[in-house]
């Protein structure tokens, strides 16, 4: 099946666009966001608005038709492979396949400062009405909080015995989160405790994709609630027999 | 919209609470000095630069002194006792000192001439600080200043120069404060880097050059655009003192500067950053420069609605650790924020409610009211929205500094446009909404105010909470943010050291007197 933007017609391809170009705005300026659009291939590609940034910068919001169309049932996307289950579900889960209680550590770790994420995930009162992790009874939640080295992560892993590492990563200015990431991948598999823990990393710009590319189990991005991140760790610790 | 009915006994009481909870954490205060503080000693008597390897000076000379167990008298009077028996200025002592050629604790001591030199060069540093201060008071009458509430936006792009013509150009676009956010990781370093700086993430390195680098680019876009432009950097973290002192040397108009901040959410060892933060906040008043407080935060981590007593106990214990500083309330940004999720009914009813009441329990104070952060989603359209009504509730209840949300906020640091549609959008607000202020009032017994009295009331039982256990105990408990940060725990507590009985700071009681400040208030 072959699909396009849609406006207000089928596959009409109509886009939205806006960005700002480095120089005054002027009727050249204007031209130049006409070409450029044009040459990515827009088709009725219309100047709707240019704004001065100052400075010698000029703001355009455009629209414009792409030809472009995708096959959608060519799509394939890697997902969680988990079926979501609620709070009392994955409680009562925990009781039954696993038996003892399950130790979650989360942190945001490197120089990253930012916990609201995390703390979505973690926190007792949770988010969006969701419970965190900290109040299923079923499990042990550790908040480390911000900007812990991976090696603290990792003796605190040992020390409390973790089953499951929730590593949030905010800042990906010039994708800084990248080698700090994969640092935890490579020191947890120098340690031999890499097969014996449930890996997962979380952030706004963290798609489950990369994550498995960085050698993680699971990756959740924006909207992520706690029951979510909750059942794919139960559901990976028993399909891996972690003890 | 002045007329929210609050009770004032309640108030009175609140503010007695916050005055006992600051009376008790003083005393702790008071006894004990720490490495950030005496090097910024070092700084203000003119020690700049770095050695070899990068290694600040004044981070040297306090090592050196630490070594020699000599910290607990204070670095002036060694430094004092060094000037005087070399007959070098503070600066050449430091670099022989780098060099490894002398060590100030293993000179002959002369008590009296140590002290006469050590406030020779306070002397020196206090001039040229209330020369800055009157520098901005001329350019503020003669440039004049945006309209309140100001309009505050960051620039983040690690690169001074890069944060420079993002700066240049929000001032042009409307923008009358501008902040430049510290590299990710700052606040836990524990020496302040050096010169100008081109690398950072998130943010940029907060360095006296580049301090110096911004200033003079606001100054001239200013004297263009006719209007004085603040800046704004973090007197926070480790080196809060060393960068409320870097401030005030080049002329800083605002500081984040919040030692609860720091035990919160940094995980800074509590008794480290509130000695710090007494001399850097006595800094801060005497340079004349605003504090900005991160109450904010709390809801962050809390929710808005549950949480927002505990965003009005700090502000009243804010406001009485900044007194003990010598800030007058002009100089107290006290933050809250915009945090309140956008499903629930009645949003806008809950925060005006909040904004109007801390307005006026903090009449004179420029609160300082940050945008929605937490539920700002990536729907750049709906976020869009959410600051328009930010900025609404921002300029009908008289904020002071308005820390503009960004419709990109959760995606990117902001890009050009993004910081100008934000300009925009609080332009057409404020000038829509400004004098329908005056002219509307709450209904008495209203939602609005009950919504205000159970904030109020909330808000004195945790401060009498506060006062039984005190501040540190609390903070143990995770009264605020719910966050708990135990007393020894955290980062810099082998930084602070109990004071002797000669233990001598020159600048705590000319900055507290306001020695060389003409014109009485700020």
């Amino acid at each position: 099946m072959e699909i396009r933007p849609y406006g207000d017609t089928l596959n009409d391809g109509a886009m939205q666009l806006s960005f700002t170009l480095p120089v005054p705005p002027s009727p050249e300026a204007k031209e130049a966001a006409k070409q450029l659009i044009h040459r990515m291939g827009f088709e009725a590609v219309s100047v709707v608005h240019m704004g001065d940034l100052g400075e010698g910068f000029s703001f355009f919001v455009i629209y414009a038709k792409t030809p472009v169309a995708i096959d959608f049932s060519a799509i394939s996307v890697p997902k969680v492979d988990a079926k979501h289950m609620g709070f009392y579900a994955i409680n009562d889960y925990i009781r039954q396949e696993i038996g003892r209680k399950v130790v979650v550590l989360g942190a945001c770790t490197g120089t990253d400062a930012h916990t609201v994420g995390l703390d979505a995930i973690m926190n007792m009162k949770g988010y969006a009405g969701e419970y965190g992790l900290e109040r299923y009874p079923e499990i042990v939640a550790h908040n480390l909080g911000s900007q812990v080295p991976n090696e603290t992560l990792i003796a605190r892993a040992i020390e409390l015995q973790a089953d499951c590492l929730l590593v949030s990563q905010v800042v990906t200015q010039k994708d800084v989160h990248i080698p700090n990431l994969t640092q935890l991948v490579e020191l947890l598999e120098a340690e031999g405790l890499r097969d014996r823990l449930v890996l997962i990393c979380g952030g706004p710009r963290i798609s489950h994709e990369l994550a498995i590319e960085l050698g993680y189990d699971a990756g959740f991005g924006p909207g992520t609630l706690p029951p979510h991140v909750a059942s794919f760790v139960v559901q990976e610790m028993v399909r891996r027999r972690l003890p | 919209m002045p007329n929210l009915h609050l009770d004032h006994e309640k108030i009175a009481r609140a503010r007695i609470a916050a005055k006992r909870i600051a009376a008790d954490i003083h005393g702790v205060i008071a006894a004990h000095t720490t490495t950030a503080v005496e090097r910024t000693v070092a700084r203000l008597f003119g020690i700049d630069g770095v050695d070899g390897d990068g290694v600040p000076l004044a981070n040297l000379v306090i090592e050196d002194i630490a070594r020699g167990g000599g910290l607990s008298r204070g670095a002036a009077l060694l430094l004092g006792n060094a000037c005087a028996t070399l007959a070098l200025s503070p600066q050449q002592v430091a670099e022989l000192l780098a060099s490894g050629r002398v060590s100030l604790t293993k000179l002959p001591f002369r008590p009296d001439a140590a002290q006469a030199t050590a406030d020779t060069y306070a002397d020196l540093a206090l001039r040229r600080i209330a020369d800055r201060r009157r520098e901005r008071e001329q350019l503020i009458s003669t440039l004049g200043e945006g309209q309140r509430p100001h309009l505050y936006v960051i620039v983040a792009t690690g690169n001074i120069y890069e944060d420079v013509t993002q700066a240049r150009a929000a001032a042009r676009a409307g923008a009358d404060i501008i902040a430049v956010i510290r590299t990710t990781g700052q606040s836990l370093l524990d020496y302040v880097p050096f010169g100008a700086t081109t690398e950072g993430f998130g943010g940029t390195y907060a360095t006296q050059e580049n301090f110096r680098i911004m200033r003079h680019a606001l100054d001239e876009v200013g004297q263009e655009l006719k209007r004085y432009i603040r800046l704004v950097n973090y007197a926070s973290g480790l080196c809060m003192p060393e960068i409320a002192a870097m401030g005030a040397l080049e002329r800083l108009d605002m500081m984040l500067n919040d030692a609860l901040y720091g035990i919160l959410f940094r995980d800074i060892n509590m008794q480290r950053t509130l000695v710090d933060q007494y001399f850097s906040r006595l800094i801060n008043g005497y340079a004349g420069i605003i504090i900005n407080t991160g109450e904010d935060n709390y809801l962050t981590t809390a929710d808005a609605v549950e949480a927002a007593h505990t965003v009005l106990a700090s502000q009243f214990i804010n406001e009485q650790l900044a007194h003990l500083s010598g800030l007058p309330d002009e100089q107290i940004g006290l933050g809250h924020a915009y945090e309140i999720d956008p499903d629930l009914p009645d949003s806008l009813l809950l925060e005006l409610a909040q904004a109007q009441m801390a307005r006026q329990i903090f009449p004179r104070a420029p609160l300082k009211y940050m945008p929605p952060t937490k539920h700002m989603t990536g729907n750049i359209f709906k976020g869009y929205t959410m600051n328009a009504m930010f900025n609404l509730t921002s300029v009908l209840t008289g904020q002071g500094i308005h820390l503009l949300g960004m419709l990109t906020e959760a995606i990117h640091t902001p890009h050009l446009q993004d910081r100008y549609l934000a300009l925009e959008n609080a332009k057409y607000v404020f000038g829509a909404a400004r004098a329908l202020a005056d002219d509307v009032s709450f209904i008495a017994g209203g939602k609005a105010e009950q919504r205000a009295d159970h904030v109020l009331t909330k808000a004195l039982l945790l401060l009498m909470q506060v006062e039984r256990v005190g501040l540190m105990e609390a903070i143990e408990q995770g009264v605020f943010a719910d966050v708990k940060r135990g007393r020894f725990g955290g980062k810099g507590l082998d930084g602070v050291v109990k004071r002797a009985p000669d233990y001598y700071n020159p600048f705590l009681v000319p900055m507290l007197e306001r020695r060389y400040l003409t014109g009485g208030e700020a």
